[in-house]
């Protein structure tokens, strides 16, 4: 059994006949930020939604501290609560106001009293600037407002881990900076995130270990520094320079 | 603006002065547009008009909590659940696919012809049934597009944040679901208000029921008349409502 907050073992994913995920390893530890970069199409979302078992893997397992949460016939909801998740976006219930938004889940799976929940609910909206938009709705709010929402929604949970699947990419480029500066926050805090993006100068400055997907498997990886400098193997030097040239 | 009003004043105005010259105008006259059996009628009928209302009233919270239940059904995902799918679709298919003046006769006949006591054997209960019966079918099939038609990221946000499938459905899914039918169940109900007069078939003395006991009476069309007026009264402003809010929606979504 490893010793990581998330080990994933062999994670082998298909649709149909297409294989989407070969065998992937992956270690995380406490406190660890990983960024995942990689084409589109090469499985980068699909792993995400393999760790928090919004997809089943095929075979391999997923292992959270000393559960194996990949396991056959799992109650689940338990298990996602300590597992927070922000999508590129359709994020947020447009029914709902912000904060009826950030309270939902905490209210009907958390044992805590609804003032003091209420409270830290509105202590994360003040700390990420969104104090006067609490009350209203999505669509009274930019995309970056909303995905920082999103992200105060994650967190009230109290989730062990992060996930963030490309949550700057459907942002105008104004708006990009301010939901980063959540993650700068996050990650300043301790925080264990996983994190697929195509922000490579921001993955440069603040992962722990950097992770080039292609064709569903982890072809390269180690610390930002010598991935973007030195990358070893060809196709991470093609992918790199394709990017970074534009 | 003008060529609409000018058009339609020529064709109303030709049809006032041409239609009278039709050689049975007069009997035509007569016996349905007949002023005075309208204004001697019109009172009672209004009054029968008032079961008509109230049949719909006590049938439409039934009719949502049916099709309600038939659409969830319908929508579970539990593989051991499928039998509930298999009995929703059989049941939406089978209430949509008979005309409601059968299921009003069988019902409305067929229970009460088993021998039930009073007031077990009423056509007031068994007319509410056959409507409840297939009317929630179409409810159930509105409702269930209306499920489907929200996007799967909602789904998945609900269940990544731990909440399970029901409260997903409660909380996330059916809360907008049902805001985005509210035009097209509108239409339903109009068409409801207007089919509980075909429970004059099987007893209950509603507006059409009454209007019937009139012609004979009176030997006289004009209450049919009357009748239609009173169901036009209420029906052309609902469906005003209803393509309001149908325009409104797809104003918004655009
Ligand atoms: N539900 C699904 N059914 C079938 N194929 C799918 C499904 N989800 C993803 N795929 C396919 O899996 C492949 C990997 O998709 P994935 O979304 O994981 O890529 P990605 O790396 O996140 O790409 P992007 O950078 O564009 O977000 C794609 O070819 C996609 O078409
Ligand atoms: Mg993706």
């Amino acid at each position: 059994m490893p010793e990581a907050k998330l080990s994933l073992r062999g994670v082998t994913k298909s649709f149909g006949k297409q294989a989407i995920l070969r065998c992937i390893d992956l270690d995380v530890a406490e406190g660890e930020m990983i960024c995942l970069i990689g084409a589109s199409g090469s499985g980068k979302s699909t792993l995400l939604r393999c760790i928090n078992q919004l997809e089943p893997v095929d075979d391999g397992n997923v292992w959270l501290d000393e559960l194996d949460i990949s396991a056959p016939g799992l109650d689940l909801a338990p298990i996602r609560r300590r597992i927070g998740i922000v999508f590129q976006s359709f994020n947020l219930f447009p029914h709902m106001t912000a904060m009826d938004n950030v309270l939902l889940a905490p209210r009907r799976v958390l044992n805590e009293e609804v003032q003091g929940l209420r409270l830290r609910a509105e202590e994360e909206f003040v700390r990420f600037g969104l104090a006067l938009h609490k009350d209203k709705y999505p669509d009274q709010l930019s995309g970056g407002q909303q995905q920082r929402v999103a992200v105060i929604r994650a967190l009230v949970m109290r989730p062990e881990i992060m996930l963030f699947d490309e949550i700057t990419s459907a942002l105008d480029p104004e708006l990009v900076g301010e939901v980063l500066d959540v993650l700068r926050e996050l990650r300043a805090e301790g925080m264990t995130m996983i994190l697929a993006t195509h922000e490579m100068g921001f993955a440069r400055e603040l992962a722990d270990r950097v992770c080039f997907i292609d064709g569903g498997m982890i072809v390269e990886q180690g610390p930002p520094e010598e991935l973007f400098n030195k990358p070893q193997v060809a196709r991470t030097q093609e992918f790199l320079r394709t990017v970074l040239r534009n | 603006m003008v060529v609409a009003g000018v058009s339609t004043a020529i064709v109303v105005l030709s049809i006032v002065m041409l239609v009278p010259l039709a050689p049975g105008w007069e009997g035509v006259k007569t016996s349905f547009f007949n002023g005075e059996v309208f204004a001697k009628t019109l009172p009672k009928l209004l009054k029968a008009f008032l079961w008509d209302v109230a049949i719909f009233a006590w049938s439409v919270p039934l009719i949502f909590a049916l099709g309600l239940a038939i659409a969830l059904a319908r929508a579970v995902r539990s593989p051991a659940l499928f039998p509930l799918r298999i009995f929703g679709a059989a049941y939406v298919d089978i209430f949509r696919g008979v005309p409601v003046v059968l299921v009003i006769y069988l019902v409305g006949f067929g229970v009460p012809g088993l021998g039930l006591p009073r007031p077990w054997n009423s056509p007031y209960i068994w007319g509410t049934v056959a409507l409840v019966l297939t009317y929630s079918a179409y409810i159930a099939e509105v409702l269930r597009g209306g499920i489907e038609s929200i996007h799967a990221s909602q789904r998945a946000a609900a269940i990544c944040l731990g909440l399970s499938e029901r409260d997903t459905m409660r909380y996330v899914i059916l809360p907008q679901a049902i805001r985005r039918v509210i035009p097209a169940n509108m239409n339903m109900l109009v068409a409801l208000q207007k089919d509980v007069a075909l429970l004059s078939f099987i007893g209950p003395v509603e507006i059409l029921r009454q209007a019937g006991i009139f012609k004979s009476l009176l030997a006289n069309f004009t209450p049919y008349v009357a009748a239609a007026l009173i169901f036009l009264c209420v029906t052309v402003p609902a469906t005003r409502y209803a393509d309001y809010l149908m325009n409104r929606d797809r104003n918004a979504r655009s």
